[in-house]
């Protein structure tokens, strides 16, 4: 059955208008659970708020659990899902500068659209910012291309590489996130502060 | 009349929501969220109307134009994130948090909020292009396929984030 669009159940102009109304969920929940406030974006890195690793985590597993048991019910083909590619070096370096910007920034691409929705101009500012710097990407795309390029593994999923089910690795995985979690709640205990 | 402080979603049900939402794209698309993507067909899009030789000669609008023939703009990224902004706002005008402002702890300036934000936001966009995706696309999404590579970059994100934490703190606390 699943995917829709990809079985061809819906048609490419379906799809389109389906993205739009899953912007609007992922708009509508980002800015419920505070991803519109810099400050309490940034409180993860702080521990004065761990609404991030919560949010994060939790969606994570949710998906990632609906998707194996939706692929166990056969309702979806998982082999015709996007998984993304692992190009080693830029998923680090990468990775690296995208953690630069969010702490200087205290936004991400996707929060800064949720925080420019309810007018925040630090926001928008960072939009701003996300142009330049794809703007200087592409325009030096030939100086850093072979690094971008480079250590090519193709589409490996982490349970594979680690040499366990994808059952075992999301069972272990959430026993990960339960324990990140009782950190989170200790740390917001012993930071305490007023809500943005 | 006494004004409450904000209330916000309880994480955990805003996250398990959230990966509601995550499931729901890749049931329907077979695809995950993301969202830097929307910037670069806006980049693209402007690269191309600034200069329209030249602009097919760059290996970065060539790799784009091969991925997405047609309108860059019309892509399944630029109605979804169009579609955050719609959901964001209907959201902040449910809970009364629609306010043009900017945001800053009371330690810093207003203009040094707005210089780090953009800087913050050349940084992540840089980035974003050289992970193949940003914490939505890359990290979160990545996530929920098992993608090696998305878990990667996750840690590389927040393990920096994290690493760098104590240079910017008074920015933040």
């Amino acid at each position: 059955m699943g995917p829709l669009s990809v079985n061809e159940l819906i048609s490419a102009n379906t799809n389109l208008f389906l993205a739009f109304i899953i912007g609007i969920g992922f708009g509508f929940v980002l800015e419920q659970s505070g991803f519109s406030s810099s400050r309490k974006l940034a409180g993860v890195f702080y521990g004065y708020d761990t609404v991030v690793l919560k949010v994060f985590f939790t969606a994570a597993i949710t998906a990632m659990l609906g998707l194996l048991f939706f692929s166990l019910f056969g309702w979806i083909d998982l082999n015709l899902i996007y998984v993304n590619p692992t190009y080693l070096t830029s998923a680090i370096v990468g990775g690296m500068i995208m953690g630069a910007g969010f702490i200087i920034g205290g936004y991400c691409p996707g929060t800064s659209f949720c925080g420019a929705s309810i007018g925040k101009i630090d926001a928008f500012v960072f939009i701003g910012g996300l142009f330049i710097g794809i703007l200087i990407f592409a325009l030096g795309y030939k100086i850093w291309d072979g690094m971008y390029l480079a250590k090519f593994l193709g589409f490996p999923k982490i349970s594979q590489t680690i040499g366990l089910s994808d059952g075992v690795f999301a069972f272990l995985l959430i026993i990960v996130a339960l324990s990140m979690f009782r950190v989170a709640e200790w740390a917001e205990k012993k930071f305490p502060r007023e809500e943005y | 009349m006494e004004q409450k402080k904000t209330k916000y979603l309880n994480p955990y049900v805003g996250g398990a929501l959230l990966g509601i939402v995550l499931l729901a794209a890749n049931f329907i698309s077979g695809r995950g969220l993301g969202a830097s993507g929307a910037m670069k067909s806006v980049v693209v899009t402007s690269i191309s109307a600034v200069a329209p030789s030249s602009s097919e000669k760059l290996g970065f609008v060539k790799e784009f134009r091969a991925d997405h023939p047609g309108n860059p703009m019309k892509t399944w990224l630029v109605f979804e994130m169009t579609g955050v902004l719609v959901g964001g706002f209907l959201s902040g005008a449910f809970a009364g948090r629609l306010k043009l402002k900017v945001e800053h702890s009371p330690k810093i300036t207003s203009k040094k909020r707005l210089f780090l934000a953009l800087t913050g936001g050349v940084f992540f966009g840089f980035g974003a292009e050289f992970g193949r995706g940003c914490t939505s696309g890359s990290a979160l999404s990545g996530m929920a396929v098992l993608s090696l590579g998305g878990f990667i970059t996750m840690m590389a994100i927040f393990g920096t984030a994290y690493a760098l934490a104590y240079f910017f703190r008074k920015n933040w606390i």
